[in-house]
């Protein structure tokens, strides 16, 4: 049996003469919650959607769980998705709408309750889904891809809209599920959450991926940074430069100087501006967050 | 497929729908019998463009179930906003790819959407009968309408094949709906532009051009309905007209299996 969940090899997808996915490569271990992070119309739900058969490849070949993405049949029955956002009937309550999918995919009905009370909507199943607020619609998605008790979860922005206990209830829920064997495919924009729960990335970049593997391996590769905050305003650029002539690129970011550096270049910098005369408020040796990584990797911000 | 059918039934059940689409069948029903009864002495006409269907021609065994054929063509267009928009609304609101993904087989949603369809159709058809012909005992009482031979079995068979014939001639006019529903992916489009080529555009060139009345498939589906006219054949208006709605079927079929699904 493959030890890969998911396993892509030079995916394409093109519209017309715009390349949507390029040429993708990634795997995402069994098991494992992946994190599949990129900017807005990076190719993450063309990708999600060719994973889910969908919409076919224009070139390039996948398998999920084993089995070849041309043949989603083989497959699908073992997968929960939930695809950019929450889709249901508004004139149905929560309750039926999960129904219909419990028996289009032959699940058993009776676990409709139960899937509603572990998103938090067992009271509320039986309101019809016009009247759910943003955050209950997303949770309403979750419960429909927990459905087949899945092998493989794929939600696409799974926390938009939830307010932040929502935000922790779905982290709690990914990690148990992952607890119990699934592997997560998850994407998201609120990255230190991604961070936080995913052992793994994909990262794509104009529908490319500009990296796949392991988070911890992606943060170390990362530099870390000195934030130096000076006393005076005025001395922001003075700092900034002395940075530079310390051999270290520097960047002023709000009311600091970001230095890329080991945390034992802080007392060096701290050395160095006292004795130009600058005095600082606070100088802090800070890791690369996932956030940050992303920002300096996607060209973003 | 089974699969598909009962989870289809559980939206089509929906009071919103169901009963929406039942006081419409019952109104259509109620008002063409109660025309056709109580405008039986009037010289301007009781039945379908002004024609007259005299109390002679109601006292026959198939007198029975004519308020129920007339009140056909109005029960097609019913069916047709039925059909259409249960196919649209899978685009509009982005369902289709929860269903696809729960049901990859395209063309098992679409046969079973189809025959979910159907079987609401069937309880249609059979409650504007069910109203139709009991409507007609009572207003033919009303109007001095004898009932005497709507027992026989003559008249038994006739609404028998009334029935099967308003029935195919309203599956006929949602697989329409259903063909619009697909290819403009909303049911406010599919709906209005089958509303207006079966009662307006279809009308109108029959009007100028005769001859097009055989190749219409709405106006077909209503011969159908009648069993045939002096004009045009039972079984001419039936192959024609599903001939015509099987071909563009499998056109909207093979599109549905091949286009992506990007909403």
């Amino acid at each position: 049996m493959s030890n890969t969940a998911i396993d892509v090899r030079d995916l394409s997808k093109k519209y017309g003469d715009r390349l949507a996915v390029s040429h993708a490569n990634f795997a995402v271990p069994m098991g494992s919650i992946c994190g599949f992070v990129g900017p807005n119309g990076s190719g993450k739900t063309t990708t999600i959607r060719m994973l889910l058969g969908l919409i076919s490849p224009t070139t390039g070949d996948g398998h999920v769980l084993g089995e070849d993405i041309s043949a989603p049949e083989k497959y699908l029955p073992r997968v929960g998705a939930m695809i950019e956002g929450p889709a249901f009937y508004p004139a149905l309550t929560g309750k039926q709408n999960l129904v219909v999918l419990a028996k289009l995919g032959g699940f058993d009905v009776d676990t409709v309750q139960g899937l509603l009370e572990k998103v938090g909507l067992g009271d509320r199943g039986d309101s019809k889904y016009k009247t759910y607020s943003l955050g209950m619609k997303q949770r309403l998605g979750i419960a429909a891809a927990l459905l087949p008790k899945p092998k493989l979860l794929v939600l696409d922005e799974p926390t938009n809209g939830l307010d932040p206990a929502g935000i922790q209830e779905v982290r709690a829920l990914l990690r148990q599920l992952a607890d119990d064997g699934s592997t997560i495919f998850v994407s998201s924009h609120l990255l230190s959450e991604l961070e936080m729960i995913c052992d793994h990335l994909v990262m794509l970049r104009e529908g490319k991926v500009i990296f796949t593997g392991k988070t911890s391996d992606l943060l170390a590769a990362q530099q870390p940074v000195v934030i130096a905050k000076p006393e005076h305003m005025k001395d922001l650029n003075k700092l900034a430069e002395i940075a530079k002539s310390l051999g270290h690129q520097s960047t002023i970011l709000d009311d600091a100087v970001h230095v890329k550096g080991e945390k034992d270049f802080a007392a060096e910098l701290n050395k160095a501006a006292f004795a130009a005369g600058i005095t600082l408020a606070s100088l802090a040796p800070i890791q690369a967050s996932l956030e940050e990584t992303f920002f300096e990797m996607t060209g973003e911000k | 497929m089974f699969k598909v059918i009962w989870a289809e039934l559980v939206k089509l059940r929906r009071p919103s729908l169901s009963v929406s689409t039942f006081a419409a069948v019952s109104f259509i029903t109620g008002l063409v019998t109660s025309l056709l009864y109580l405008l039986v002495d009037s010289p301007s006409g009781n039945a379908r463009e002004g024609t007259r269907i005299s109390r002679e021609v109601l006292q026959l065994p198939s007198g029975l179930s004519l308020s129920f054929s007339n009140a056909a063509g109005l029960l097609g267009i019913v069916a047709l906003c039925v059909f259409a928009a249960q196919t649209a609304q899978e685009y509009t609101y982005g369902t289709l790819r929860n269903l696809l993904v729960r049901q990859p087989s395209r063309m098992k949603i679409l046969v079973g959407k189809l025959a979910s369809m159907k079987l609401f159709a069937i309880v249609m058809v059979t409650l504007s009968a069910i109203l139709g012909f009991t409507l007609s005992y009572v207003l033919a009482g009303v109007k001095d309408v004898s009932t005497a031979a709507w027992g026989t079995s003559d008249a038994r068979a006739d609404a028998l094949r009334t029935f099967i014939n308003v029935l195919i001639s309203t599956v006929g006019f949602g697989i329409f709906g259903m063909i619009l529903g697909l290819l403009f992916r909303s049911p406010i489009s599919a709906i209005s532009i089958g509303v207006i080529w079966n009662l307006i555009i279809e009308g109108l060139l029959s009007v100028f051009i005769e001859k097009l009345t055989k190749f219409f498939p709405g106006q077909l589906l209503s011969v159908v309905a009648q069993g045939g006219t002096k004009d045009i054949s039972y079984s001419y208006a039936l192959i024609t007209s599903y001939g015509i709605l099987l071909t563009g079927l499998v056109i909207v079929a093979i599109l549905f299996k091949r286009r992506d699904v990007s909403n």
